[in-house]
């Protein structure tokens, strides 16, 4: 870009100062974190890769989901997912995948899905747990920080004519239409609701029922598993939000591909953000 | 918002992201075979242990259910039957010669026959087993509350944790014999029994015959099967490995209350 241009730009553009320190630092934590806690809970999950809904695994019914390997007529290894009775050949990726030998072997979720990348449920145990912490304590700093800052009031909290302009932001995301200039210093109506819906509904319940799974933590009130259906549905709680995180991560990422990679990069790094004047293309 | 031409920005950014993903899973993959990560990833274990026994009551309670939830079998995992002679001999006669010996740190050294375990107090829980691979199963146990047995033998002060030694080697060729430590909180606590019967049977030699370690608050391997020999110590740092268990020995937690 040459120089001309860009000085006429910054007339016209202003740079925003949108994400504070701690919010930039504590995000990038947050993507750290979440990352290893999947991909190592994906390892731990490869030590017993069925799902079962109620207080023990052994209950009569058989598991919602389990994923597994065979042998086929062959003799060749295959993988198959069954969720709810239904079966699944998944060779490659369930069930069976190749190793770094390039041979198809055993495992639940593909090596390049998981840490470590074979299976080895104590050393996934250890990341897992030793990023749980982080995981909970930058969460409760982050909380902390959003309430005593007003960060949660000023930018999260939806107002109430956004709420009702809700029907309207549905609209524009489906025509990947996106507010500019003024607007754009601002959270919109849905992505407020989203940030809302993971910082308090999601983060907290995985975080929960990861601590239901522990012995230690169910003696605290003996019985508190079983509001959600017990031990193994909170381990299959756990699974599916974890999976719902992904999925709003994927949402998230793309959100941010499509209105502007860099501007939103740096604005989550250096908390700078370009607000256009002119209005979106 | 134009889609027909991807913005090789965008592009970019995605490759970095991919390229991000693949360095931080090999960089992963390496820390796990240095020394000194997993020794930092393993002090998580402390502030666990801390942070449990901080909030927990010392004597909160495992949930017990009723007869209803029971698994209509309970699983065996790991050994289902010792590959030792001594122990198969004394599996032939049904147990009858078998003594359980309470030593180490103890005024009162004590063998116990499995008759005299059955004469002390008993307690039966119908609880639920957790363990460290995901899943659970619920029995029903009956056996002697440790805290039965430690009294016949008096501990002395200095004793801090609990050691069991067990009949099932590890290791093919008859060698790594499993055992298990506790510390005196759950030594102490009433649900830490010595069991003798699973779910109203003699407990089978697939889990723990004739006797097996119940640690409720703790997962599964904690539980010890095949029980022989239980020794009290100040520290257990000169046995085996020295990390207090034989899974502990390959790098699994010794405070298994997550």
């Amino acid at each position: 870009m040459e120089q001309g241009s860009n000085a006429e730009r910054a007339a016209a553009n202003t740079l925003y100062y949108r994400h504070t320190l701690p919010v930039r630092v504590m995000h990038w934590i947050n993507v750290i974190a979440l990352t290893i806690l999947l991909m190592s809970g994906l390892n731990i999950f490869g030590a017993h890769p069925a799902l079962y809904w109620g207080k023990s695994s052994y209950t009569g019914r058989p598991p919602i989901l389990e994923i597994e390997s065979a042998t086929d007529a062959s003799n060749k290894l295959t993988g198959v997912t069954r969720i709810f009775g239904h079966e699944f050949v998944t060779t490659g990726v369930l069930g069976a995948s190749k190793g770094s030998d390039g041979e198809l072997m055993n495992r639940a979720f593909p090596s390049w899905l998981t840490i470590p990348d074979g299976r080895w449920l104590a050393m996934a145990r250890q990341w897992h747990l030793f990023f749980a912490w982080i995981f909970v304590i930058n969460g409760l700093c982050y909380v902390a920080y959003s309430v005593v800052s007003r960060h949660l009031a000023r930018d999260l909290a939806p107002t109430g004519t956004e709420l009702r302009s809700i029907r309207q932001s549905i609209v524009d995301h489906l025509h990947f239409r996106h507010p500019a200039g003024e607007a754009s210093k601002r959270y919109n109506v849905l992505q407020k609701i989203t940030y809302l819906t993971v910082i308090f509904v999601l983060l907290p319940l995985v975080i929960l029922m990861g601590l239901a799974m522990s012995p230690g933590a169910d003696s605290l009130w003996p019985g508190w598993v079983d509001i959600f259906g017990g031990r193994q549905s909170a381990r299959t709680i756990h699974f599916i939000v974890a999976w719902l995180l992904v999925a709003f991560v994927l949402i998230h990422v793309f959100e941010v591909v499509i209105t502007g990679v860099w501007n939103n990069l740096r604005s989550m790094i250096t908390g700078r953000y370009r607000v256009d004047a002119e209005v979106s293309k | 918002m134009n889609f027909s031409k991807f913005h090789p920005r965008r592009r970019l950014f995605l490759r970095a992201l991919a390229g991000a993903g693949a360095v931080l899973v090999a960089g992963c993959d390496k820390l796990s075979k240095t020394e000194w990560f997993p020794k930092l990833l393993g002090n998580t274990e402390i502030l666990t242990r801390k942070a449990q026994r901080m909030v927990l009551p010392r004597k909160s309670m495992a949930q017990e259910f009723p007869e209803s939830d029971r698994s209509p079998e309970f699983r065996s995992n790991g050994t289902a039957m010792p590959n030792n002679p001594q122990y198969k001999a004394l599996a032939s006669s049904g147990f009858a010669a078998y003594g359980l010996e309470v030593g180490g740190l103890v005024e009162k050294p004590v063998i116990f026959s499995l008759e005299e375990l059955r004469a002390l107090p008993s307690r039966t829980q119908i609880t639920r087993h957790d363990c460290v691979e995901g899943w659970s199963a619920i029995g029903k146990w009956k056996g002697v509350p440790l805290t039965a047995v430690l009294a016949a033998v008096r501990p002395t002060a200095a004793v801090r944790y609990v050691v069991f030694h067990c009949a099932d080697p590890m290791e093919s060729d008859g060698t790594s014999p499993y055992y298990e430590s506790i510390d005196m909180d759950d030594a102490y606590h009433p649900q830490t029994i010595l069991a003798y019967e699973l779910n109203d049977k003699a407990l089978p030699i697939a889990n723990g015959a004739p006797i097996r370690l119940r640690v409720e608050r703790q997962l599964g391997y904690k539980h010890a099967k095949y029980v022989m020999r239980i020794e009290l110590v100040d520290s257990f740092e000169k046995i085996a490995g020295g990390k207090g268990g034989y899974w502990e020995d390959q790098g699994y937690e010794w405070y298994a209350g997550i």
